[in-house]
């Protein structure tokens, strides 16, 4: 079995949306647990000296890419499995099954992707791309985030659109975390079980502390 | 006319003779030979996969959709085989002798030898096929008893045996469909045999989807088309199950043996108004454990839990302490007949007897309280304990019978009746399961031959695989080495044409009768004819009013059908109305069967011939053989007799006391 | 059991064959017993069409007993209808109330096409066992039953799964019109016993790749086929079957 047979089997898609998205799953830990550092009250210290670690030094530059690849990956396959499976049926239901069989969320995962999907355009081209353009997308001089974060969530509506984000986060992650080690094959009940547990605080608790950035900022309980 | 063929030698030699003995065709001429399977069940199944195995050219073919629908899905209980793996006495012998006597020295000794050779095969063919049946803890193979018999040799896959079996022998068959050995026809009804010089060269059958007549062309025909229970229009068989494949071959010229014996199963829901489809059995493993009770008192109206243990007639440990609950099916039937007759029965129909759970749930919880070693446990505690050992054991059955009548039968006892089960007749076949026409074979519940006037659970789905896996691949080779000089007909061949123009004549007649009555209203007509008066209990004054009667309804059936529809379309009431006219023809060849056989023995009782205690008497002077009829002309039929000799075992009176 | 009767207006599907387009039609059935299963009910409304000179639904049953799985109606949004756990054969009238109106529609999936009515072509789900489907083994070579013991637990989940009836329920339950459910039962039982060891990696590729070439979705883990079983078939079957499928993918020799 080739590997483009793997990666093209209806199996091998989802493998492919599993594993990125376990790898996206933890680079989220990585991203709130540097962003956390704001709330040290220290004028945004060792927040940017985080910030400054991750923009100039090579492996988190490299590590960079590869976590595009992945979110690229997961984006593009996760839009082309959505658009397959909906061909699947041709003539739908007078009735919908609804939320008898599956959680609403768990059926719309497509639709909380391109949420998110959009909101990263936003939250990129906040923070993401000013910096690395003023770095000459090299290793060059970074502008300070924690200043560019003030600003950005001094506007209501940023910080709404923000917490609204988070939100769509909080429910893709709600399915997509357990789904993820189900579809790369953990079937055993035991760590199930657990995966579960751990999936649902997951999902609140990250996006929770994406969510209360903004918000800490606007209403001044940073500085 | 009838030669069965049976070799000669001492009994428990003949199969390995007749295999050591028989023709063998060679691999490369297996290839040129076709061989027709219809019906794919587990006999059926097994057939085309263990053929499609050796390398021959198999044709099968379904009504349903899939292979996998096939009825014998629907067995619950188990298997017999002669594993003696509880050490408790069981051999070939054993199994060989029970199945005899449980048949009520009706069957052929030779057949029956066979079969309980065969049977530890087959557990072992299934298991390496990967069939999860039940296990102990150490990993073996479980085994529980089953009606008729004091040995434990029933295996089984908790309440859902036939099922796994089929599933086995279905993955066994599309392997061989993926191998391109068997090309498989589903949504097809064999509607005619194509006889050609004496000998069957394929068949005429129709595409239930499009409605259109193909012609298959084969070296032999195997008919594995099941049972004809749904004669009785209620019964435990699934609506689609019919005759239709086998009173062809019947009309052809294939001899039909014993069409009177049928099976009426014990436990079975009691039917619940003038709806009711179809009836639904209760595994005869609840017998095992469960209690079958009427109240002592005529026309009790109680609800059960309140009458007490003294008010209360457990008849069948009264009646046969030896055997108790266990008694074989034909008796247990009828005691339970018997006590409704006289006004016990329970229900509001009044047409049921009570199965209880309740001894055994405290048995259960009193072994599980043991197990922990508990002391003063309370009574509720016990029977919460016993509840789950029982749902643990029983749980889908009690389930299926909750969701039928609304009722929680752990906590109220179930009420149970007999229906029509399984048919013991089928078309007459000899040693190698050929029937009277040349290359037509019959194997499983289609023939007649292994289980006498009465069959013992758990011995249909072994006979079905027994004959797929065992039997036919070696007997037809003993066939099919003398049609290797016989090239394919072609299906241009006039005797092709002439078949086929025959089966249009027929559904066309048949779609013009434009008549007002349902093809529906019809079977339920004659289902009320046979289970009144060739049911349980016949006598010569029914059945000869019942002949009568079945006549008259195939005038009328024939003047004044209603069927909707097209015939080149999906038209289920076509199909079932091509169904329906055999069973009627069927149903009076059953009567004039049970008229002629004017003794009891198994399933079939004449009222004329009974002990001074109601139980069933034989007659081995008169009757000790199988009644093959040889259909002559509409209503009109020849009785030919083959004598049962029995070299083994001596027939006695059965006692279950 | 106290029973009544009910009268219902039942909306059905009606498509004569699978090349026509279809429609909703609605019947008033009048004085139905709740002791009745549905199909009965359905019985009913056909032997009343009949003799009014209309056509009868297609429906395809057989055993209605819950086990063969060729009863296939999409009930009120549900396949199967309303109980857990349960086949349209087995549904009975005390589910419904007097004077409510049913949906029944015919399982949606391009991979099962409609023949008539609510009967639809599920000889997909046979062309997925041939791809592999089964323990290659022929008549007459097997060694004693007792001779390779398999420890109960795995005895059991491996019946749990076997128990499948192939009904296609899963699929007409599942958004994205995946087989994954069905599929997942066959890859497991046979995966848990060691008989089924020597074919495991071959099986589950050659699965997977008849599954998607007969159309079928694929899978996003979110529950539906497992509501709606009606044998309860676990989804934990299909992370078995991803496990399968993802060691024989890499552990593949080209």
């Amino acid at each position: 079995m080739t590997w483009k047979q793997v990666f093209t089997s209806s199996v091998g898609k989802k493998l492919t949306m599993g594993f990125t998205g376990i790898f996206l799953i933890l680079f989220l830990v990585i991203h709130a647990g540097l962003n956390a550092c704001i709330w040290a009250n220290d004028g945004g210290e060792m927040f940017n000296a985080g910030a400054h670690f991750m923009g100039s030094n090579w492996v988190p530059r490299i590590l960079e890419i590869g976590l595009f690849a992945g979110l690229l990956l997961h984006i593009i396959q996760g839009l082309m499995l959505e658009m397959s499976n909906r061909s699947k049926r041709a003539t739908g239901y007078a009735v919908a099954y609804g939320n008898g069989g599956s959680k609403w969320y768990s059926r719309s995962m497509g639709l909380l992707g391109t949420i998110i999907l959009l909101f990263l355009v936003l939250h990129l081209s906040d923070f993401w791309y000013p910096n690395r353009s003023s770095q000459g997308f090299l290793l060059g001089e970074e502008i300070n985030l924690f200043t560019k974060m003030q600003q950005e969530f001094s506007e209501l509506w940023v910080v709404i659109v923000y917490v609204l984000g988070c939100i769509s986060l909080g429910y893709h992650l709600a399915h997509g975390f357990q789904s993820a080690f189900r579809t790369v094959g953990v079937h055993n009940k035991r760590y199930n079980l657990m995966l579960m547990t751990l999936g649902y605080a997951y999902s609140i608790v990250i996006p929770l502390a994406f969510a209360m950035m903004p918000v800490s900022m606007y209403l001044g309980w940073v500085h | 006319m009838l030669d069965a063929k049976i070799p000669s030698g001492p009994l428990d030699s003949k199969w390995t003779d007749y295999k050591g003995h028989c023709k063998l065709v060679n691999p490369a001429n297996k290839r040129k030979l076709e061989v027709i399977v219809v019906g794919t069940g587990l006999a059926g199944a097994s057939a085309a996969a263990a053929m499609g195995e050796l390398g021959y050219k198999v044709k099968a073919f379904c009504f349903q959709d899939s292979p996998r629908r096939a009825h014998s899905i629907a067995a619950q209980g188990g298997i017999n085989a002669a594993k003696n793996y509880q050490n408790d006495g069981d051999s070939v012998f054993r199994l060989f002798y029970d199945t005899i006597k449980g048949g009520d020295y009706r069957a052929r000794e030779s057949n029956v030898h066979r079969l309980a050779e065969v049977s530890a095969n087959i557990i072992d063919q299934c298991v390496a096929q990967g069939v999860p049946f039940a296990r102990e803890y150490g990993g073996m193979l479980s085994n529980r008893s089953f009606g008729g018999t004091q040995v434990q040799r029933t295996f089984y896959a908790a309440g859902q045996t036939g099922q796994q079996l089929l599933i086995g022998a279905y993955q066994a068959l599309e392997r061989q469909v993926a191998l391109g050995n068997v090309k498989m026809y589903a949504r097809h009804e064999m509607l005619d045999v194509v006889m050609i010089d004496g000998k069957a060269r394929g068949i005429i059958a129709r595409n239930l989807v499009n409605g259109e007549l193909e012609r298959h062309f084969g070296h032999a025909v195997l008919l594995c088309s099941g049972g004809y229970g749904n004669v009785f229009y209620l019964s435990t068989n699934a609506m689609g199950s019919n005759v239709t494949a086998a009173w062809k071959a019947h009309v052809k010229g294939a001899a039909f043996a014993n069409p009177c014996f049928t099976q009426i199963h014990p436990t079975c829901i009691p039917v619940s108004g003038d709806h009711q489809s179809k009836l639904t059995l209760m595994s005869e493993s609840l017998r095992n454990d469960g209690r079958i009770w009427v109240p002592k008192k005529q026309g009790d109206n109680r609800s059960p839990v309140d009458i007490k243990e003294e008010e209360r007639d457990y008849y069948l440990e009264r009646r046969y302490p030896a055997f108790g609950n266990l008694v074989p099916r034909d008796v247990a039937s009828r005691a339970a007949k018997e006590r409704c007759d006289a006004g016990y029965g329970v229900g509001t129909s009044k047409q049921a007897v009570y199965l209880d759970y309740a001894d055994a749930i405290v048995r259960y919880g009193k072994i599980e309280i043991g197990k922990q070693g508990r002391e003063n446990v309370s009574e509720e505690e016990i029977i919460k304990l016993g509840k789950e050992v029982v749902k643990e054991k029983y749980g889908n059955l009690f389930d299926m019978y909750a969701k039928i009548t609304g009722e929680n039968p752990y906590e109220v006892p179930m009420r149970i009746y007999p229906a029509v089960h399984y048919t013991m007749g089928g078309l007459w076949v000899d040693y190698e399961l050929q029937t009277t026409l040349p290359g037509v074979y019959a194997l499983g519940e289609a023939n007649f031959s292994d289980h006498g006037a009465n069959r013992l659970g758990a011995s249909a789905l072994m006979q079905g695989l027994a004959d797929g896996y065992f039997v036919i691949p070696y007997t037809i080779g003993n066939y099919l080495a003398d049609e290797i000089y016989n090239k394919p007909v072609s299906i241009e061949h006039p005797a092709f044409k002439e078949a086929e123009q025959a089966v249009s004549d027929r559904i066309n007649t048949l779609m013009n009768i434009k008549g007002s009555q349902t093809v529906e209203s019809f079977h339920k007509r004659l289902g009320k004819i046979m289970w009144d008066k060739c049911g349980m209990a016949r006598n010569e004054a029914g059945l000869k009013e019942a002949i009568q009667e079945i006549q008259a309804l195939k005038k009328e059936f024939w003047s004044d059908v209603k069927i909707p529809g097209e015939i080149n379309e999906m038209n289920p009431e076509l199909d079932k109305a091509g169904r329906v006219a055999d069973f009627i023809e069927l149903g009076e060849l059953m009567c004039k069967d049970a008229l002629n056989r004017n003794e009891s023995c198994g399933g079939h009782f004449r009222e004329e011939s009974q002990t001074p205690e109601g139980e069933a008497l034989r007659d081995d002077a008169n009757f000790m053989y199988v009644a093959a009829w040889e259909y002559k002309a509409d209503s009109e039929w020849e009785l030919h007799k083959e004598p049962l000799v029995y070299d083994v075992v001596k027939p006695s009176q059965r006692s279950y006391k | 059991m106290e029973h009544q009767n009910i009268n219902l207006s039942l909306k059905v599907w009606r498509q004569k064959n699978s090349n026509s387009k279809g429609a909703f039609e609605t019947y008033k059935v009048n004085n139905i017993s709740t002791e009745m299963s549905f199909l009965e009910m359905f019985d009913v409304m056909n032997e009343e069409l009949i003799t009014e000179g209309k056509d009868p639904v297609t429906f395809d049953h057989d055993c209605r007993e819950g086990i063969c799985g060729a009863c296939s109606m999409y009930i009120n949004g549900k396949p199967h209808g309303p109980w857990e756990a349960n086949t349209t054969c087995q549904l009975h009238m005390r589910a419904f109330k007097d004077g409510e109106t049913i949906v029944v529609e015919p399982w949606r999936a391009n991979a099962f096409p409609v023949i008539k009515d609510l009967m639809v072509d599920r000889s997909a789900f046979d062309r997925i066992i041939q791809a592999g489907g089964y323990i290659s083994v022929n008549t007459g070579n097997a060694v004693d039953g007792n001779s390779m013991p398999i420890e109960k637990d795995k005895a059991d989940a491996s019946f749990a799964a076997a128990m499948c009836i192939g009904c296609g329920a899963c699929v007409a339950a599942c958004k994205n019109s995946s087989a994954m459910l069905f599929l997942s039962a066959k890859v497991s039982h046979l995966a848990l016993l060691p008989q089924g060891d020597p074919e495991r990696s071959t099986r589950v590729i050659n699965m997977v790749a008849q599954m998607d070439k007969e159309g079928f979705g694929a899978c996003t883990n979110t529950g539906a086929c497992e509501a709606t079983c009606p044998k309860e078939i676990s989804i934990t079957n299909i992370a078995r079957l991803n496990q399968e499928y993802l060691l024989a993918s890499f552990t593949a020799d080209k």
